[in-house]
């Protein structure tokens, strides 16, 4: 059975948000997935999942506050905690039993409402091993960069041509936080923050909200809709521990992508797949996890990337939207955001930043510092 | 299982086990701090209680008058349309006599606290409080209570600009 | 739609305190249940965690700090959570990663390590409430347990005594199971009627206090259970879960209606039109004894404010005719949030694969019901399972 997306609405992510609550911000993205979709949440949606973690959001329970602004009271409702794609694998499986027509997918940030972010990220720190420590949680991303440029021999300045790419797709995406006109020699200036790591290598925290309304091929059929397909869709967990895990490479992308791929028949990636929105909260990220889902070959991407060709003209665009570097931090969001943008490229919906004529997109997500966590949904449009 | 299986898992620990440090422990306190934006709805109703009124939102659509105020009816899943204050009396619907605080420690004098639905939301619709000037013995479900406010100066914009609800005497508005 | 099966069980001791971590505690439930299904890691093909607040354990994402103690290491991994329904809930997700033809064998690892959190875990429960409308008026979680069952008494005329019976019964019945925290073969209504008043109408005896334990079952497609000639084997016949508007001072709270919506979708699916002549025995969720009456009316096993009556008449103990809580249920074996799968989706399995010792109901059963209640007194997930 064929899964779709069918609805998208999103917010504008932007640095802060205090006109709304986070519920006022999920009603608005909702309202226009379902005005997208056409669909009218209380009768013809089946089941509602939100991706959030209650340390981000400052609950005990933050299920509890999630079903009247989706439309969602007295119906089939769930949390899942983990990033917004885990979310759309599990509205995909619900869908694939047969049980359930539409489902929604809903994640969101309201880290403006954050105060101690850090200690937040901190606090997801193993106890025994690693919070004693007591180093910015941060310094894992760093010690991650470090291991990666050295493994795969990858110069900085490559991370300096993400983030200059990320940052300038940014600007033609009117819903990005952080678009900005940055060439490569300003990242290298930019304050050295967890080394090899600089100020401008790290996504900045935004508020944002991302719907998805997915649907069943017959149902898609019922309801007019013209969908992207759910090609296949993975997610992998490597060790959770720092001490065990692969530093080098981004194994559980790997994993993810094995599964996603195997799912959706994709032999060869770099050939099938036309581009991708990937995890980029941190530069290195982008080429580490393009490595892993076997989109460049291992020691590759960085070179790719400083030649230009993840641009949106070049032979591979990546993160067309901008990615977190550009669009923003949105944490529990950014796979659901990815997933988004690739459907709208794939619907000729991305506006300004409009790739031409893409058939077959990739999103990839991460679950952030410190975990190990990640996922990757293939979506396509046609037979 | 209980037949097959003989051993179940686990080390069973006193108080004192870890009290007396028998056992390893490592401590943290995280460093959580949240500044929630109120947004549009509960704004107008934390300005409202700072001007001793309670205000509710109408939804045109399911026809009902929704406390809480809210900017979305969860029930018609659309924005809900105009203001509308209500009274600040209503009737008790349940309550508690705890002998309990915030963190479970033993209080001698009980907090009575319940659940008002206030007059002129629809039915159902009110809000957590406690309650004055009563005794456990007293206070029953279905009475009639109203709000007694705190003196203008000391509000702050917060549910707390309600002391309590107290009874309301028969015949009274 | 695939048919799932439940291929085995385990869970550790239920104690205020364990030695164990929380990685420690899921990696016994899971080894046992892996052990008891005949099976090893290599065989699982995913992962599901269920797990209650972050803040019990310490560790904000708890789900990844718990991936590798609950099998999840480079597998497909996901944590589910929806507050106390989790205990049933993370079944239900591992139910769809099967049913959906994704995967053949997935182990569900539910954990709650309660005693991390100091000086009491009750501090947790001041986080789950609304910021602006409830936190001020710096609530305890039991007090809106104390409205509700007064609410509840309220509209039914129900005694205290009547409710007081079902601590009673499931403390007994919990006297059979090895990992009971609270079991006590001796224990009276008298007792429970004099046990200290901590927030009217909840006496200490009213409720389970808090406890770490862990608790795993594994779940398999119908095919690998023929194909491994799996013998003890309990099907999932049906699932519901629903949620109720977060607004509670807007609703009367004397029914769950929410758990009425997740039963009738359960119900419908396992193809069950008169629940209570067609369910044998009920593993409803009681974290405070008048939750197992409220929550037999919402799963429609009794008619609204009947299921005090079928309790005094003696209907739901284990040898009545609709034994509820056989395992000892919350009230009995302990209370480690998510974690009590084991006594609802673990004690279904081993009841109806005969395995439940000196907890086995006499009568023959076929078909039991667990449910299990979360969040703001809003959540039901039910979960229906045959022989």
């Amino acid at each position: 059975m064929r899964v779709g997306i069918i609805g998208i609405g999103m917010t504008a992510f932007r640095p802060s948000t205090p006109e709304y609550s986070w519920k006022e911000l999920m009603f608005e993205a909702a309202s226009r997935a379902y005005a997208d979709a056409d669909v009218d949440p209380r009768t013809q949606v089946d089941s509602f999942i939100t991706c959030a973690e209650d340390y981000y959001e400052g609950f005990g329970i933050f299920d509890e506050f999630t079903p009247d602004q989706l439309g969602g009271a007295l119906r089939r409702v769930c949390t899942v905690t983990g990033d917004g794609l885990q979310g759309l694998a599990n509205a995909f499986m619900q869908i694939q039993t047969g049980l359930i027509e539409v489902a929604v997918v809903e994640a969101h940030s309201k880290a403006s409402d954050l105060i101690t972010l850090e200690g937040i990220v901190e606090h997801a720190l193993d106890p025994i091993w690693n919070k004693p420590l007591g180093a910015h949680p941060f310094v894992v991303a760093g010690l991650e960069a470090d291991a990666f440029l050295r493994g795969t021999k990858t110069s900085p300045k490559a991370l300096a041509a993400v983030v200059a790419k990320n940052r300038r797709n940014g600007l033609r995406n009117p819903l990005a936080a952080y678009g900005a006109d940055v060439d490569p020699e300003h990242v290298l200036r930019s304050e050295e923050r967890f080394a090899p790591l600089r100020a401008l290598d790290i996504a900045n925290p935004a508020d944002g909200c991302v719907v998805l309304v997915l649907a069943s091929e017959a149902a898609a059929k019922r309801l007019h809709a013209n969908p992207v397909w759910v090609r296949g869709i993975g997610w992998a967990t490597d060790s959770p521990g720092l001490e065990t895990r692969d530093w080098v490479q981004a194994t559980y992308a790997e994993l993810a992508a094995r599964m996603a791929y195997r799912l959706a028949k994709v032999r060869r990636p770099t050939s099938e797949i036309h581009f991708a929105e990937v995890d980029d909260r941190f530069s290195y990220k982008e080429l580490q996890h393009l490595e892993a889902i076997g989109l460049a070959k291992r020691g590759e991407a960085g070179r790719k990337a400083s030649k230009g060709e993840h641009d949106l003209a070049g032979p591979l665009p990546v993160n067309a939207s901008g990615g977190s570097l550009g669009c923003g931090n949105v944490f529990e969001a950014t796979g659901l955001h990815r997933a988004a943008e690739v459907a709208l490229q794939l619907r000729g919906d991305a506006g300004t930043h409009q790739l031409d004529g893409v058939r077959v997109g990739v999103a990839q997500s991460w679950r952030f510092v410190p975990s190990s966590t990640g996922a990757v949904a293939v979506l396509g449009v046609g037979r | 299982m209980s037949e097959r299986i003989t051993k179940w898992p686990g080390v069973e620990l006193s108080a004192a086990d870890l009290s007396e440090g028998k056992v390893t422990q490592t401590r943290f306190r995280p460093n959580a701090k949240y500044a929630w934006s109120a947004g549009e709805a509960m704004s107008r109703f934390l300005a409202e209680l700072q001007d001793g009124r309670l205000i509710a939102r109408t939804c045109h659509s399911c026809k009902r008058t929704l406390f809480p105020p809210r900017m979305f009816c969860e029930e018609c899943f659309r924005p809900t349309d105009t203001w509308t204050y209500i009274q600040d009396t209503g009737t008790i619907e349940t309550f508690s006599v705890s002998y309990l605080d915030t963190d479970a420690k033993r209080i001698p004098d009980p907090i009575l606290v319940g659940v008002i639905s206030l007059d002129g939301a629809s039915p159902k619709m009110g809000m957590m409080h406690y309650f004055g000037e009563m005794t456990k013995e007293e206070i029953r479900i279905g009475m009639r209570v109203k709000a007694v406010w705190k003196p203008w100066e000391e509000r702050r914009g917060s549910v707390l600009d309600i002391k309590y609800f107290a009874p309301l005497p028969e015949g009274k508005k | 739609m695939k048919t799932v099966g439940v291929i085995g069980a385990g869970m550790t001791l239920f104690r205020r305190r364990l030695q164990e971590t929380g990685k420690e505690m899921c990696f016994e439930a899971t080894k046992m249940a892996l052990d008891s299904a005949g099976l090893t890691r290599a065989d699982v093909d995913m992962v599901v965690n269920g797990t209650a607040p972050d803040a019990f354990d310490g560790v904000h994402m708890k789900g990844e700090y718990l991936a590798d103690g609950c099998g999840g290491y480079r597998k497909p991994y996901t944590r589910v959570f929806t507050g106390g329904g989790t205990g049933v809930f993370s079944t239900i997700a591992g139910w769809w990663h099967v049913a959906s033809g994704l995967a053949d064998v997935v182990l569900v690892v539910n954990e709650e390590k309660m005693s991390s959190c100091q000086p009491h875990p009750q501090s947790v429960f001041a986080h789950i409430w609304d910021p602006i409308l409830d936190r001020p008026l710096k609530p305890n979680l039991v007090w809106i347990f104390a409205m509700e069952m007064n609410r509840y008494m309220h509209v039914h005329g129900v005694k205290k005594e009547d409710i007081a019976r079902v601590a009673v019964k499931n403390k007994r019945n919990a006297v059979g199971h090895p990992c009971a925290q609270l079991a006590d073969p001796n224990i009276t209504v008298d007792d429970v009627l004099a046990s200290e008043v901590m927030a009217w109408p909840v006496q200490r005896l009213d409720i389970s206090p808090p406890s770490d334990g862990a608790s795993a079952v594994v779940l398999a497609s119908e095919d690998f259970i023929r194909r491994r000639k799996i013998k003890d084997r309990a099907w999932i016949s049906g699932v519901g879960w629903c949620i109720d508007s977060t607004m509670w001072t807007d609703r009367d709270l004397y029914f769950p209606e929410y758990v009425a919506r997740a039963a009738k979708q359960a119900y419908k699916m396992a193809k069950i039109s008169d629940p209570r002549r067609q369910i044998d025995f009920a593993e409803p969720y009681d974290p405070f004894d008048y939750k197992e009456l409220h929550h037999l009316e919402g799963l429609l096993l009794a008619r609204k404010g009947e299921a005090p009556i079928l309790t005094r008449e003696g209907v739901t103990e284990r040898d009545g005719d609709l034994p509820v809580c056989p395992s000892g249920g919350l009230m009995g074996v302990g209370n480690p949030i998510a974690a009590t799968m084991g006594q609802k989706i673990g004690e279904l399995f081993w009841q109806l694969t005969n395995q439940a010792g000196k907890r086995q109901i006499p009568q023959e059963v076929h078909t039991g019901v667990a449910q299990a209640w979360g969040d703001l007194m809003q959540y039901g997930s039910v979960v229906v399972m045959s022989s």
